[in-house]
């Protein structure tokens, strides 16, 4: 039973009316992996997902979550799995431990409330009503109810849209503190810092497709995929041009950008051209395409809606400027 | 864990978080009461004629204010928290767990039932001391107890099968309004028949399920006959109720 993947997804497909939300999806996640399935607004996550949870019933294609289909199973499967949704409420009259406790009684193996309510850090608001919750802390009351049944595998749709950094920080430390137990999550989101921060290994979905998929380090090539020096002359340089396979026309910046075969000796020639020549390169970067570029060049360059609040930047270095794409996987 | 306990479970649930809403609890509770002091009040010196029968208006609006409330506590009720609920995702969420539907939707339902009885006795209470309304006993006391419970177990039917209907939870409440009230004047809840009520109106209460539950509480009070027909067409709708929630009941909001 332990030796099946988490979640096993083979050619899933479903259609509403004319258009293929999910077209082919294949999909492993082992036990014990955080995997994040990335992509824009309407890409097909959510769609994918609630087909996994057994929400929504699939056109084609096998699915099994913990050895069950959800299509079939789902009675089974629904003690083993804990789903939060992108947005649903609880009934706002009742405490935290009251909600906890009702959800946790669903279940046959329940794990025990104060153990729940600690994990995600409401202990101080125990036996306040939901009614009085802020955002974040109703999200980790999502969170709470979805560890309840104490699940083997956990469904977090887009876990933190729509919060405010601080708040997105708090439930990313929920996450983290999930894999620390032990526990598959599935997430979905669109933004990039929050798959690359959370994720053991990324999916890039768009238009119901896998386009990429792999450790955030390393997706879409990359580790590997062009990448750049980038340098400009400083003003009023004499001396020459440096040799010709180390400069090009410039970008609107001014910057020359280089995609060398050999990276450490084309850095070795160029600096010292410019030692030789008492040439300062003081802007020189060495620069790796961001996973957010990789995401916009497998996504035909949609970017998630409002992926771009402040939590977003440093995330990845010095390369937000270059929009300069990885090496495609799809065609 | 069998489907039993669960549904008792819950009912507890259900129990805390109606009485905490101050808005749910009061109108549940405080119409029917409000409705039998003001119309009691403004006609409350006349008789009414069922049949060759003469009985006080005040002991009437005992018996149709308990059906009201009936009414009000069931259909009303589930109908509005349900939609509320499936417009919030708490349906939703449910749906996810390993909760059975029936424990879920039965707990709902039970819950309401027993709003209803309370209610009921409260009323008829009140009746008792204000207007000195009799209290059935015996054969009658037992025949009244399962109209209450028939139509009760019906009003809730019929308010889940209602839900299918109701796009979103902003609606709910006038659709659910729209659709009671005029029934309820149309079956002389509130203003009795009397001898010129037109055949149209006549029609319509012997069709619906509400003047027939209202007559078997009737029957309960002010000594008109019961007629297990009444209680059969109230089942039948009830029943009914029950296959269109069955077939055309969601769990997710509506688009």
């Amino acid at each position: 039973m332990d030796a099946t993947a988490a979640v096993e997804v083979r050619g899933l497909t479903k259609s509403y009316r004319d258009v293929h939300a999910v077209a082919g999806v294949d999909l492993r996640i082992e036990r014990g992996e955080i995997f994040a399935l990335l992509g824009p607004n309407g890409a097909g996550k959510t769609t994918t997902v609630e087909i996994l949870e057994g929400y929504r019933s699939r056109d084609a294609g096998s699915v099994s979550i913990l050895g069950y289909d959800p299509g079939k199973q789902r009675q089974q499967l629904k003690s083993k799995i804990g789903i939060v949704l992108q947005s649903t409420g609880v009934d706002r009259y009742l405490t935290v431990a009251e909600t906890i406790a009702m959800y946790a009684s669903y279940y046959p193996n329940p794990r025990p409330a104060d153990e729940v309510i600690e994990i995600v850090g409401l202990a101080a608001k125990r036996d306040t009503r939901v009614l009085k919750l802020s955002g974040g802390q109703q999200r980790r009351l999502d969170v709470a109810i979805a560890l309840a049944g104490n699940p083997e595998l956990l469904f977090l749709d887009e876990p933190t849209t729509g919060f405010d950094p601080s708040a997105r920080r708090e439930a990313w430390e929920v996450v983290k503190s999930l894999a620390a137990l032990g526990k598959t999550v599935l997430l979905t989101t669109h933004y990039m810092d929050e798959a690359q921060y959370l994720a053991d290994r990324v999916a890039v979905i768009s238009a119901g497709r896998i386009v990429a998929e792999g450790p955030p380090a390393t997706i879409g090539d990359r580790e590997r995929a062009s990448t750049h020096i980038r340098y400009r002359l400083p003003d009023g340089t004499s001396g020459g041009e440096p040799p010709a396979d180390l400069t090009g026309p410039p970008d609107p910046d001014g910057y020359v950008n280089l995609v060398p075969d050999d990276l450490t000796q084309a850095l070795h020639r160029l600096t010292g051209w410019a030692i030789e020549r008492g040439i300062r390169l003081e802007t020189l970067q060495i620069v790796r395409p961001s996973l957010e570029d990789v995401y916009l060049a497998l996504t035909d360059g949609e970017p998630g809606g409002g992926g771009t609040d402040s939590a977003t930047a440093g995330a990845d270095g010095p390369a937000r400027r270059s929009r300069t794409p990885g090496r495609r996987n799809s065609s | 864990m069998s489907t039993t306990v669960m549904t008792l479970r819950q009912i507890r649930y259900v129990n805390k978080t109606f009485w905490r809403n101050p808005a749910s609890a009061f109108f549940t509770f405080a119409f029917p009461l409000m409705f039998l002091v003001i119309f009691t009040s403004l006609l409350g010196n006349g008789t009414v004629s069922i049949g060759s029968l003469v009985v006080k208006t005040s002991t009437y609006y005992v018996a149709s204010m308990a059906a009201f409330a009936v009414v009000t506590a069931c259909f009303n009720n589930v109908a509005i928290s349900i939609t509320f609920q499936r417009e919030n995702g708490v349906l939703k969420r449910t749906n996810g767990t390993p909760l059975p539907a029936s424990a879920f939707l039965g707990a709902r339902i039970v819950h309401a039932m027993l709003a209803a009885v309370l209610l009921v006795v409260i009323t008829v209470a009140f009746g008792n001391l204000a207007y000195s309304a009799h209290v059935p006993t015996g054969l009658t006391l037992l025949r009244f107890v399962i109209m209450l419970v028939v139509g009760a177990a019906t009003f809730c039917a019929l308010g889940l099968a209602i839900t299918a209907v109701i796009p979103n939870a902003d609606a709910s409440p006038a659709i659910v309004n729209a659709t009671i009230l005029p029934l309820l004047f149309l079956s002389g809840i509130f203003i009795p028949f009397g001898n010129n009520t037109p055949s149209w109106i006549l029609w319509i209460a012997r069709i619906f399920p509400v003047k027939h539950f209202a007559d078997g509480m009737q029957a309960g009070f002010l000594g008109t006959s019961f007629h297990w027909t009444d209680v059969l067409i109230v089942a039948v709708w009830g029943v009914a109720g029950l296959v269109l929630a069955a077939r055309f009941f969601s769990w997710e909001p509506r688009a």
